[in-house]
């Protein structure tokens, strides 16, 4: 990879530069200061909410205590993350258009690798939704072991058929926010809290979400690295 | 016992200060290729990092998102800066003539 910048004025903003390199120092060096100073004063018997979260772990719903937090005691945060992603995607569509890539030929290698590849990632993706909840995984793991799917098909020369690309597509990707602000609609609607899951179908709700989840967050991932808006069919 | 503490000791340092070293060098690096792939190895050892914290769902998280997908993401972004400066400048090398007539 060549370097794209010519070399003299590559120095002359190096000089301009020399200040503002000394002000970052200082800032950063005040800010590791500052770090070191907060983390030497935590007192190392912090417990957190590691125990309260122990102690409810049975009516979450799962035995993995970190999908427990992510997907039942703090879903608000979950849910706000779904949002973030959603917008992220909106915001590259919305710069418009980017041209597409020039048309290259994945070769042998390439293409074999995703014919091989594609269904395992899949099949990882399904069980690390599942395994979630009892052991490390979750909707975010699997949903970027779903999208890095479909990287490797967009890099191997695959695009989303144009009967795919209008609603349906749109449909996906809004499921996880989707599912999630339903299910805390109808909680609410029931007499309970946002997202307040009644125990007794507690995990079955975590892994209906969770399951929405990692297709839209997927599918958001792998339409990020496309870019721009697939084209939609004439039918839209 | 003694032995295995002290080489988890000198494996952390080593990974502690890779990191370091990686993000200084990813963040200094004026080729923008080479920040990108020296990025994802940094992702690649913070994902080792966390593990060795115990924490193997933020691992799992950096391994895929940070190194994998964001690294893609960069490299595709770069794809598309280089492709569209090489256009950019064919553009106007074409139209030049065009705008003095």
């Amino acid at each position: 990879m060549k370097k794209t910048m010519n070399p003299k004025s590559m120095t002359e903003s190096g000089k301009i530069r020399t200040p503002f390199r000394l002000l970052l120092m200082v800032l950063l060096s005040a800010l590791a200061a500052g770090l070191g100073y907060a983390v030497s004063t935590l007192s190392s018997q912090s417990p957190g909410s590691g125990e309260w979260v122990a102690a409810n772990l049975e009516t979450s719903g799962v035995s993995n205590p970190v999908t427990a937090v992510l997907l039942n005691f703090r879903s608000y945060d979950t849910l706000l993350e779904m949002g973030v992603l959603l917008v992220a995607l909106l915001g590259v569509w919305s710069l418009g258009g980017i041209p597409e890539q020039r048309e290259s030929s994945p070769g042998p290698v390439l293409d074999t690798l995703s014919r091989l590849l594609v269904p395992v990632l899949i099949l990882v993706a399904g069980y690390l939704l599942w395994v979630g909840a009892h052991a490390p995984g979750g909707a975010f793991q699997a949903g970027s072991v779903l999208g890095a799917a479909g990287v490797l098909l967009l890099l191997a020369g695959w695009r989303l058929d144009a009967r795919f690309a209008g609603l349906p597509l749109r449909i996906t990707l809004t499921t996880g926010l989707g599912v999630f602000v339903v299910v805390g609609a109808v909680l609410m609607l029931v007499g309970r809290r946002l997202l307040e899951y009644p125990p007794s179908f507690a995990g079955a709700l975590i892994l209906l979400i969770e399951a929405a989840a990692t297709l839209s967050i997927g599918m958001t991932l792998a339409a990020l690295f496309l870019g721009s808006r697939p084209e939609a069919g004439p039918d839209r | 016992m003694e032995a295995v503490t002290l080489l988890q000791w000198a494996f952390d340092a080593v990974l502690g200060f890779a990191l370091l070293w990686l993000a200084w060098r990813a963040l200094a690096s004026p080729d923008l290729f080479l920040a990108i792939v020296l990025f994802i190895a940094f992702g690649l050892l913070m994902a080792l990092a966390w593990v060795r914290l115990d924490a193997p769902d933020v691992a799992l998280a950096e391994a895929a998102i940070g190194a994998g997908l964001t690294g893609a993401l960069l490299l595709a972004a770069l794809a598309r800066l280089e492709s569209n400066n090489e256009t950019k400048a064919a553009h106007e090398k074409d139209h030049e003539p065009e705008v003095h007539d």
